[in-house]
């Protein structure tokens, strides 16, 4: 008997935009119950790279699997695929029309095919989780920043996926409420649900993450465990990187 | 909105600089136009037991009182909360309206008699029209927009001759076009049919593009959140993409329906009676123009105005996401 798969496989992957190469021959394995944190300058291919992972974007050579799964341009496929990826956004994106609860409900209802009941008790669920039940009434403009990002959070993981991408989960937040949606995260992370995290936040990852890679120029350049990614960096760009983000940090 | 640091604060007619120009304005305006002689004033004086006033000194008494009555009541409306000087000013406006009209001296046993035949024939020929292609025009933009925006070269080339087409020749060779020229490769519309097909097809292409800015107003997150979840694109579309756009495409599609109320009155060149030209052909008979025109046009006014309230309503339905 084989193993089960790893939530996700790369190959080799490259994607590039004319002679602007944003993926340059990554490969990178996330395995069941892992949390990789991503780091590296803006435009070196860290959010690209998660969005391939779940079809937001396409690329030109090499593979992805996620789950087994070969990731092609046909509809079933990226179907499948997305149904094992739940994604967190930056700007979070909810749909603004709709309450907490039905943000969470729709895709129960429409991709996951869930029953009415059902679909409102597991979203509650997951509401609870990321401890907001008591805002599934209200539409996402009533809400904080990190309240906002919380019920993102939620709408992604009661699809119940095998991995969560989040891109920049707090880069969009009010400082005050940076705290709140990475407690979320450390507490998901207590329930073992495998993450890969776009972050700055250097602090945080060094305290959640399995383990850290760091990309420039759309490769990785170095990766690790935190401990010695943080103290140890072996590359000459990673040490500059961390002095430029670790300044303020203390 | 009325801030401290408004423009308009204090209220402009209260300033004198505004006021007294413009009460100047307005008796000079009534002198000329001859105020003490109007019916409805002489009858208010006659009821008031004072004689008909002659000579200029009783008009320029007239006006006079009149520009008082005007000021005062302006002054007495500025006091009113907003809402209630909303309403104040459509009343009184509206009764300035309806004044102008019964100055017409017109005759309403004509208009007993030939209001039947406007209603049952005329506004249920309008009304049948406006509302078939009001849908039509819908369904029209509604693909014509998912059209423009699919990346599809041949669904974008279609939808953009057509807009180009149908928003580039006026309505009334249109009308014509389908009516009269149809016929010409074998296919024969009836007169209501070509009339609606007319309308949609011409209001769809203007609309085609108002559903375009409303869809593209939506920002590309929502779409990725949408696909990201697995949603297909039909459910996208249909519960993430167009509840909110249609916020942006309410407005200017009230607009369009409005205007369409009127316009389906250029369908009577094909020998549709409608609510226009019965009142046309209706006053011609008896010479009794004006009653015919006047009942026609309170007629379109309170069927706009049916259509603004039910715009109004469903903006106030999609807003309440957005505490407004």
């Amino acid at each position: 008997m084989a193993a089960d798969p790893p939530p996700v496989r790369i190959r080799r992957l490259s994607k590039w935009y004319g002679a602007f190469r944003a993926l340059d021959g990554v490969d990178l394995t996330i395995g069941q119950g892992e949390r990789l944190v991503i780091c590296g300058p803006s435009g070196s291919g860290k959010s690209t790279l998660i969005r391939t992972i779940n079809a937001l974007e396409g690329f030109q050579r090499g593979e992805i699997r996620v789950d087994g799964i070969r990731l092609t341009r046909a509809p079933a496929v990226v179907t499948a695929v997305r149904l094992r990826v739940g994604m967190v956004f930056q700007q979070f994106n909810l749909f603004p029309h709709m309450t907490v609860l039905e943000n969470c409900v729709l895709p129960l209802r429409r991709v996951r095919g869930l029953a009415p009941a059902e679909a409102r008790d597991r979203a509650m669920a997951y509401l609870a989780k990321v401890r907001i039940p008591e805002q599934a009434a209200k539409f996402p403009a009533q809400l904080s920043g990190g309240q906002q990002q919380r019920v993102a959070i939620a709408r992604a993981l009661a699809m119940e996926p095998r991995l969560m991408l989040l891109d920049e989960p707090t880069s969009a937040l009010d400082p005050e409420m940076v705290r709140e949606v990475l407690d979320t995260m450390v507490a998901l992370a207590a329930d073992g649900v495998t993450m890969a995290v776009v972050t700055h936040e250097m602090g945080f990852a060094r305290r959640f993450a399995t383990r850290v890679i760091f990309m420039d120029q759309g490769r990785i350049v170095e990766e690790g465990t935190p401990g010695g990614f943080f103290d140890t960096p072996r590359e000459e760009r990673t040490r500059g990187f961390l002095r430029q983000v670790l300044r303020g940090d203390g | 909105m009325n801030f401290a640091d408004n423009i308009d604060h204090p209220p402009l007619l209260r300033r004198p600089v505004v006021l007294l120009p413009a009460l100047a304005l307005i008796y000079l305006a009534l002198l000329r136009a001859h105020a003490a002689h109007w019916p409805v004033v002489v009858s208010v004086l006659r009821g008031l037991g004072i004689a008909a006033p002659d000579g200029p000194a009783a008009g320029a008494l007239v006006a006079a009182a009149l520009t008082v009555l005007t000021g005062a009541n302006a002054w007495l409306v500025l006091g009113l909360k907003t809402r209630w000087q909303i309403w104040a000013v459509w009343v009184e406006l509206a009764l300035l309206v309806v004044a102008f009209f019964f100055s017409f001296d017109l005759s309403y046993s004509f208009i007993r008699r030939k209001i039947w035949i406007l209603i049952s024939i005329g506004l249920v020929n309008t009304l049948l029209i406006s509302a078939s292609s009001i849908v039509f025009a819908f369904i029209l933009a509604l693909a014509g927009a998912i059209a423009k925006l699919s990346g599809n070269g041949v669904a974008m080339g279609i939808a953009n001759f057509y807009t180009s087409l149908f928003r580039g020749i006026p309505l009334l060779m249109q009308i014509y076009l389908i009516y009269l020229g149809l016929p010409q490769v074998g296919i024969v519309v009836d007169a209501i049919p070509a009339g609606i097909a007319a309308l949609s097809l011409c209001y769809g292409a203007y609309m085609t593009e108002i559903f375009r800015g409303g869809i593209e107003s939506i920002p590309i997150g929502q779409w990725e959140a949408a696909r990201a979840l697995g949603l297909k694109p039909a459910d996208t579309l249909v519960r993430v993409i167009l509840p909110q756009a249609m916020r942006v495409i309410i407005p200017p599609t009230g607009n369009q329906f409005i205007a369409m109320l009127k316009d389906s009155s250029l369908v009577s060149v094909v020998g549709v009676w409608e609510l226009m030209y019965l009142a046309r052909t209706q006053g011609q008979s008896e010479f009794r123009h004006m009653e015919m025109m006047l009942t026609a046009s309170a007629i379109y006014w309170l069927f706009s105005m049916v259509l603004e309230v039910v715009q109004a309503r469903i903006e106030r339905h999609l807003g309440r996401a957005h505490g407004r």
